[in-house]
């Protein structure tokens, strides 16, 4: 296949940054989106021109680094899918491809297409665990869960950390990352002891971060490549609101 | 005789851990506030190790290359965890893990080691539940088990699919809370680049960070190397796309000694290669062999599609070669049998390069049993494969998924086609007992060292291995040596020897940056990844081992005058990060052939064609190498070799057989 990619080009943070077109020739559809960029960067780097910087990590949708704003989408077209998991079957012959980094206050752009998201790590050591220390914990099997309650905690558990529900939002609210931990730990008996201090802790962090506030439109939902539902955000408001009035 | 020591502690095997645990010398609190400790890498073995000692009081600064500690390479393992618990009543024990892992390992590693693995390796489950790690479940609500390979017991805990990334998620989690506290500092974007000796002892790193390009000197009373597995120095493996060597590679240049760097393991269920774009290859759960048949028809060249080849007409070879084991024999075994069966002309696939593996009997199976549970009576064969098809669904659908993701063929409808892939290395930086490297305050921890699994790794006990060393090992073990080190006051990073380490990783930074020349880093690392696979993969010869060495000097030299890395040091530069790692990656790849020439055998992972039974199992000799071979780097890319030798008391050392 042949096709033309519009892709932002941007020397470092706080470097203007714009579009550049480069057409890309004999591309496979059984190649990756990120193959086809590696395709393109060795092209690049033997006309002695500089690569297009993005981030990757495992290729195979779980770590999370992946970042692309394709065709105004998180991650593209395909539902369910990271950037590195989509392939180029999905497009057609001929087709322009426009590629942005993720556009948020609180995930500003270092190069190109890869962005800072450290401030989830920051939402996360504001509360996103259960305070116990290494040893002393008790036999496994003491804890008894019900299978529903554990395939409960890992529907939201899942979460990759990508930040496509920050990018998809235009309030850029980070409503979704952060319920999905709280929903994680509220799942469990092992959360509930902290419940009340962490859904306040992350939250105000979130807000301290610059992420926005959630308007409802559930973009998030439907562009996160792990398809984790909105039920968490409710849930969340929900712990949030007990944790005011008690 | 051994010219190293192991420092594994004296007395009966089974009490080892414990009296030593109880015996070495601790670090009074106040002390620990003073003592600062460096961790390299954020992965199972880095996570849990900073997180516990930050909560035992130390201070603790952790680096990762990856934007976020969450996102290191653990976060992809799929399969499950071992441990001795015995929850299923099926024989289990901590004797058991520990027969299997050192059977498992084709007797070459330490017997001490592998039984404090197995001795502690119920602790991990306790403390990763108490984390709040979701573990599958039965009805009752208690712990799932599934069963791997190389085992006849079920004691592998495991969420879903993704067994790493929510053990992983544990913890960064407790990581995390630390950086809260503010017990850990957080270097994300980070690379090391050396280590700083001072007096012999580990005493800081160069780091560069590679968003602004800087170079930064930290010190530390001891560094931790947690950096992970050197898979990627054949290119293509199933690792993620920045894991790489350079962390220990520089720890072996300044005098750590290198163990076991032939001991690579091939994977033998992983989507085949289907062209030359491929980055990487995805791995498929060792945990499908546990519902999955693996076949090649019996007939040569075969060119039906699966569905169409009758049952009598299909070779299930490892059920034949292997009855007591099955589909279920260890990696090694099954990657090599497999080989074989593509070398003799019955692979499948437009490549001819892969084998089956299929599940519709499964399916049948599951699907029958639930139709019982449900209570329906006669069911069709349509809603017994919609109802196995559920209960695969929810045992592998995340792999299933990622299969059809890549390959656009239906698992549930036609054979998965698999075949070998690099995935793993028991080879890594020699540790004493203590994870010590024969450098005093040199640390490693996890796959970056050798320690536990000898020529082999049983599935479900990388994960275990490393959160074994982070949780329940190193923050008791560290106190040999910090406690002599409460004196140590912070060294200056002004010291001649931290401005001397800088000057040398700066040094290599212009000068790789100063060749300009042709080809790309991938063009050199592509090439050192075919004659890796080639002459050091899945069976090795002497004529190949020593053509391999000869090519990669030559390779590593044209490396040297002719790689190319666009922009600019001072920036963040993914091609610059890239040629680092592969410069190392070349000069560890002679050393991997050096090993793999050196040791006139066959054992686990390494099958060296000249050695082998008549039926082409692997044939050890361990009158001459029941060894460690522990690599000293003497510089300009020669070494000297050391040997442990291994002792084995507690187990009768015999043939290992899985027939
Ligand atoms: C696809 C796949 C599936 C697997 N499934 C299983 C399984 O089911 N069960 C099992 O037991 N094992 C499994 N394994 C093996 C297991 O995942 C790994 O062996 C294990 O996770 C390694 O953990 P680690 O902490 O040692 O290193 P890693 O997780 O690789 O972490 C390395 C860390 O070091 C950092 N780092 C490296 N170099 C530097 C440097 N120079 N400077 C700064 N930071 C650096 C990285 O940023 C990263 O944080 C699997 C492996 C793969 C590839
Ligand atoms: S690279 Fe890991 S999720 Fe895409």
């Amino acid at each position: 296949m042949n096709l033309t990619l519009k892709i932002w080009r941007q020397k470092n943070k706080n470097a203007e940054g714009k579009f550049e077109t480069y057409p890309v020739k004999d591309v496979s559809p059984d190649m990756s989106f990120l193959e086809m960029f590696d395709y393109l960067n060795e092209e690049l780097i033997n006309k002695g021109e500089e690569p297009i910087a993005f981030d990757s990590d495992c290729r195979e949708g779980i770590c999370g680094s992946c970042s692309m704003w394709i065709n105004g989408r998180a991650h593209g077209p395909v539902p369910g899918v990271t950037t590195c998991q989509l392939h180029m079957r999905s497009f057609k012959d001929g087709e322009t491809i426009t590629v942005e980094p993720w556009r948020a206050k609180a995930f500003p752009v270092i190069k190109d297409l890869v962005v800072d998201r450290s401030s989830f790590d920051k939402v996360i050591a504001a509360g996103g665990f259960v305070s116990i220390n290494t040893g002393g914990a008790q036999d496994g099997n003491t804890i008894l869960i019900s299978k529903d309650d554990a395939s409960e905690a890992f529907s939201a558990s899942m979460c990759i950390g990508c930040g496509a529900c920050v990018a998809a939002c235009k309030n850029s609210s980070a409503m979704l990352f952060v319920s999905s931990k709280i929903f994680h730990f509220a799942s469990l008996p092992q959360g509930k002891v902290e419940a009340k201090t962490r859904v306040q802790n992350m939250v105000a962090k979130m807000d301290e971060e610059g992420f926005g506030d959630c308007s409802n439109t559930y973009a998030c939902e439907a562009q996160c490549p792990k398809e984790i539902s909105v039920e968490k955000i409710a849930k969340m408001n929900r712990e949030y609101l007990t944790a005011k009035l008690t | 005789m051994s010219d190293i020591d192991s420092k594994i502690p004296e007395g009966p095997l089974a009490t080892k851990w414990t009296k030593y645990r109880s015996t070495v010398p601790l670090v009074n609190p106040s002390n620990k506030r003073n003592i600062e400790i460096i961790v390299i890498g954020s992965g199972l073995a880095g996570s849990s190790a900073a997180a516990s000692l930050a909560e035992q009081g130390y201070r603790v600064k952790v680096f990762c290359f990856q934007d976020s500690p969450r996102r290191a390479h653990s976060i992809a393992a799929q399969g499950g965890i071992n441990a001795a618990k015995n929850y299923q009543n099926d024989g289990d024990s901590v004797y058991r893990l520990f027969y299997d892992t050192i059977k498992g390992g084709d007797y070459r590693s330490r017997e001490g080691n592998v039984y404090r693995l197995a001795e502690v390796s119920g602790n991990i489950i306790d403390q990763c539940v108490a984390q709040g790690v979701p573990f599958a479940r039965e009805y009752g609500g208690l712990l799932s088990n599934r069963s791997f390979g190389g085992t006849q017991v079920q004691r592998t805990f495991y969420v879903a699919g993704q067994t790493g990334q929510q053990l992983l998620l544990g913890a960064y989690n407790a990581l995390e809370r630390q950086v809260g506290i503010g017990s850990v500092t957080m270097y994300s974007r980070h690379e090391m680049l050396d280590i700083v000796k001072i007096d012999g002892k580990a005493r800081g790193i160069i780091a560069r960070d590679l968003v602004t390009g800087k170079l930064e000197r930290h010190f530390g009373h001891a560094v931790l190397l947690c950096s992970g597995g050197y898979g990627n120095a054949f290119y293509l493996s199933t690792n993620a796309m920045g894991s790489n060597v350079t962390a220990a590679w520089k720890a072996h240049k300044a005098g750590a000694y290198f163990a076991n760097p032939c001991y690579t393991q091939i994977h033998p269920t992983c989507i085949p290669v289907s062209s030359g774009h491929q980055s990487k290859l995805t791995l498929m759960s060792e945990s499908l062999r546990n519902d999955g048949r693996i076949w090649v028809s019996k007939k040569k060249d075969d060119t039906r599609k699966a569905n169409d080849i009758p049952e009598d007409e299909r070779d299930y070879y490892l059920e034949r070669r292997y009855p007591a084991f099955g589909n279920l024999v260890p990696r090694d075994v099954a990657s090599r049998a497999a080989k074989e069966r593509c070398d003799a002309g019955h692979g499948v696939g437009a490549s001819k390069m892969a084998v089956y593996l299929d599940f519709a009997s499964s399916m049948k199976r599951y699907g029958t049993i639930e139709a019982n549970k449900r209570n329906i009576h006669n069911p069709s064969a349509e809603e017994i494969d919609r109802l196995g098809k559920e209960v695969l669904k929810e045992k592998y659908g995340n792999l299933f998924d990622m299969y059809k993701q890549i390959t656009n063929e239906d698992p549930y409808e036609v054979p998965m086609r698999i075949y070998p892939a690099v995935h793993y290395t028991m080879g890594g930086l020699w540790v004493d007992y203590n994870l010590m490297t024969n450098v005093p305050g040199l640390y490693a921890l996890g796959e970056a060292n050798f320690s536990d699994h000898g020529a082999n790794r049983l599935g479900a006990s990388a994960l275990m291995q490393g959160l074994a060393d982070g949780y329940f090992v190193i923050p008791y073990t560290i106190g040999v040596y910090l406690s002599n080190e409460i004196r140590t006051k912070a060294i200056s990073t002004d010291e001649p020897a931290f401005v001397e380490a800088e000057k040398k990783v700066q040094d290599n930074i212009d000068k790789l940056m100063s060749i300009k020349g042709t080809k790309s880093v991938d063009h050199f690392h592509k090439t050192l990844g075919l004659i890796l696979w080639n002459k050091c993969g899945m069976s090795r010869n002497e004529t190949g081992l020593k053509e391999a060495i000869e090519e990669i000097k030559a390779l590593r030299e044209k490396f040297w005058s002719d790689v190319r890395i666009p922009g600019d040091a001072n920036e963040l530069n993914t091609e610059l990060e890239k040629a680092g790692r592969v410069a190392d990656f070349l000069e560890l790849g002679e050393l991997m052939c050096i090993d793999a020439l050196h040791r006139n055998e066959s054992c686990g992972g390494h099958f060296r064609e000249e050695y082998q039974t008549e039926e082409g199992e692997a044939k050890r000799d361990d009158e001459n190498f029941a060894y460690t071979a522990a690599w000293e780097n003497k510089g300009n890319n020669a070494w000297d070799l050391h040997k442990e030798n291994l002792e084995f008391k507690e187990i009768h050392i015999s043939k290992r057989s899985y027939k």
